[in-house]
């Protein structure tokens, strides 16, 4: 086991730099989740994504930092599938499937789940009963339990919500769905302290960061505009992005560092690896 | 001579065309139906109108304080498990109590129209339901309006007091056997709501494709006497018109109409008319359409007469076909100062925020739909006892409501 954790790691750290055709290549095949080429997106004619690159290995999480409106949460909106963008160029493979123009249903039966930054409230839906739908086995009790969330069980969905309780009912739905991808925008704005720690640890058992690194086959990726949150998740990996591309990408500390030592703008320059 | 005026009125106005509504030829139906036997309880009703009983939420055998159930033009079942409850076929009852002369189209006029003159003319058939007084009991009088003969003109007429500081909760189920496609339903209905009287009245249609239904209420409320009244449409029916009538005679009285329309065909008239004529009283009116297809007309009057009634109108509606229409008519009528009277309407389509936020969680397009309308369709009910307010869930959600048809 210590030798294939080893043989694993040392694989994780050398995938930027194995060149294709190498025999590792299928090693890493195995390994990787989500993978998007050269995606352009735009939104009413407005490009919003160009070229952008991104790979996501199993067992990875990797956190997305940048100003407002460049691009992050579109780039989940469009992993998910929601319809209202155009994909201009480029592709994105989930699973070793093209899921570029699948429908937003068939992404999450193949296991992509997204944490809303702002959802919608459902009239007349409870949050037991979505929770029995999205998974008839998952232990609804036991879930709303986990975030402190019991007395909202029979409250309709997001129906008055605050908007940290937003963010708990969001992380109840994601537990119950355990989805292969987690992609949460913003899961921690608006939350106080007491209940960041419990989406942290939400997070965490969703990314499977309680289990050894060789164990894990569970991804995310995470928006988040103050970095908190990090402080109570473990994240693999982060990213910077403005204007619709990553500029640099990195150890989340070190990032985080240089983000609040010389703003956003500085890290464009940055010697971190893209 | 009371009963000689009401059948003069009738004559006079058995062509008299409703105010809203589509016509309906009575000429086409029969207006004689085949007398049924009595049953001595639920158990010895014929399965069919048993599980019809079911279908609209109405459980024979379950705890209850009373039953009726009437099929065709015969009562075969009126019966009470409560003293203080009395529940009998009306014409019985109109032998028994002279009083009921008092009570008997008072609230509704039998000149309003054809249909209450139809009903008039027509010997009567229907329940009588006393609560009386001080008399509380949360479990509700079940009954069950069956109408199981094809081209049969049904009509009912039923008579409710609740006397002074009872408790009384109702649910009807109206409904006909799948083999039944054509048929006529006039159901009249006085309600009198006396002082600090509690009363729910729920009422559940399921009809036929071809069945034309024209109920007439009419309900006096007084002095802190309050009703809940509910309405479920889930099945297809070719006509219904219905606009009852409140009068909010004593202060603060409390009415409260809540409608749950889904319609698939035919045209749908519904609403309520809520006179507020005493100080402190308030009244709601809920309606919720969803529509696939046909016309629903949801209309909601409120009148406020004496300083500082309160009213409210809500009358949303989903449409989500080409085919369909709603038409929204919320109108209030203020005639005094101090008045607070409101009204929301909307007509839109399902929110795609929603569909999408679903369908991230897995749902298809068509699952997603289906789990809002049903939400859309779940109105909070206020003054039912919890286990009529888990019947009336429970038809809400059992239905495939769907969509698109």
């Amino acid at each position: 086991m210590l030798l294939r954790c080893f043989i694993e790691s040392a694989l994780i750290a050398a995938k930027d730099i194995i060149l294709p055709g190498h025999k590792w290549i299928i090693w890493l095949e195995v390994m990787r989740l989500l993978e998007i080429e050269d995606l352009s997106v735009s939104i009413g004619g407005k490009q919003v994504l160009k070229d952008f690159n991104l790979r996501i290995s199993k067992g990875e999480t990797h956190a997305l930092f940048g100003p407002n409106g460049t691009g992050k949460t579109t780039l989940l909106n469009v992993i998910a599938g929601i319809p209202r963008y155009t994909i201009d160029g480029g592709r994105i493979v989930f699973k070793g499937k093209d899921i570029t123009h699948m429908s937003m249903d068939e992404r999450a039966r193949l296991g992509i789940g997204m944490a809303f930054q702002r959802p919608p409230a459902i009239r007349g839906l409870r949050l037991q009963d979505l929770i029995k739908i999205i998974n008839p086995e998952a232990d609804a009790l036991s879930i709303l339990r986990k975030m402190d969330f019991e007395a909202f069980a029979e409250r309709d969905v997001n129906r008055g919500f605050s908007g940290g309780e937003v963010k708990r009912s969001e992380m109840v739905q994601l537990l119950a769905q355990q989805p292969d991808f987690v992609m949460l925008d913003e899961p921690d704005s608006g939350v106080d302290l007491e209940n960041i720690k419990l989406i942290g640890e939400a997070i965490n058992s969703l990314t499977q960061k309680d289990l050894r690194p060789s164990l894990r086959t569970k991804s995310g990726v995470i928006i988040t505009h103050f970095g908190h949150i990090l402080d109570y998740m473990k994240a693999d990996r982060a990213h910077v992005m403005l204007g619709g591309s990553i500029v640099c990408s990195g150890n989340p500390g070190e990032i985080l560092e240089q983000i609040k030592r010389s703003g956003y703008e500085g890290c464009a320059g940055c010697t971190c690896p893209v | 001579m009371h009963v000689s005026s009401i059948e003069e009125k009738a004559r006079k106005a058995r062509d008299k065309k409703a105010l809203y509504g589509t016509d309906v030829d009575l000429e086409s139906y029969e207006s004689e139906a085949k007398p049924q036997e009595m049953v001595a309880s639920a158990e010895d009703l014929p399965d069919i109108v048993t599980k019809a009983a079911l279908d609209v939420g109405v459980k024979l055998d379950a705890e209850s304080s009373g039953s009726f159930v009437q099929m065709d033009q015969t009562p075969v079942i009126a019966k009470s498990l409560y003293e203080g409850v009395e529940i009998m076929d009306i014409a019985t009852a109109l032998e028994k109590y002279d009083f009921l002369q008092d009570y008997w189209f008072k609230l509704v006029a039998a000149d309003a129209d054809k249909y209450t003159a139809d009903a008039a003319a027509a010997p009567p058939a229907g329940y009588f339901i006393r609560a009386k007084k001080g008399m509380k009991t949360t479990f509700p009088v079940k009954s069950c309006l069956y109408l199981g003969s094809s081209n049969l003109n049904q009509r009912v007429h039923n008579l409710v007091i609740a006397e002074e500081g009872s408790e009384l909760h109702v649910i009807t189920g109206c409904t006909t056997p799948t083999h039944v496609q054509r048929g006529l339903h006039i159901g009249v209905s006085e309600f009198y709501i006396q002082k600090n009287a509690r009363v729910s009245f729920t009422m559940i249609h399921s009809w036929g494709k071809e069945v034309e239904v024209r109920p007439r209420t009419g309900i006096t409320i007084a002095e802190g006497g309050s009703l809940s009244n509910n309405y479920i449409l889930l099945k297809p029916v070719k006509t219904i018109q219905t606009f009852p009538t409140a009068t909010l005679a004593g202060r603060g009285a409390v009415a409260s109409f809540n409608s749950v329309i889904y319609s698939s065909m035919g045209n749908i008239d519904i609403g309520s008319n809520v006179f507020l004529d005493a100080p402190e009283t308030s009244a709601e009116s809920i309606s919720r359409v969803v529509s696939v297809g046909g016309e629903v007309i949801a209309r909601g009057r409120m009148t406020g007469r004496v300083p500082g009634a309160r009213a409210h109108l809500e009358c949303v509606g989903l449409l989500l076909s080409e085919k369909g229409r709603i038409y929204s008519i919320p109108e209030l009528d203020g005639q005094s100062r101090d008045l607070d009277m409101s009204h929301e309407a909307a007509v839109g389509r399902i929110s795609e925020e929603e569909l999408e936020y679903l369908m991230a969680r897995g749902l298809t397009s068509e699952e997603a739909t289906s789990v809002i309308v049903r939400g859309f369709l779940d109105v909070e009910i206020k003054g039912l006892p919890e286990d009529l307010k888990q019947e009336i869930k429970n038809i809400t959600q059992r239905e495939d409501l769907k969509g698109a048809p």
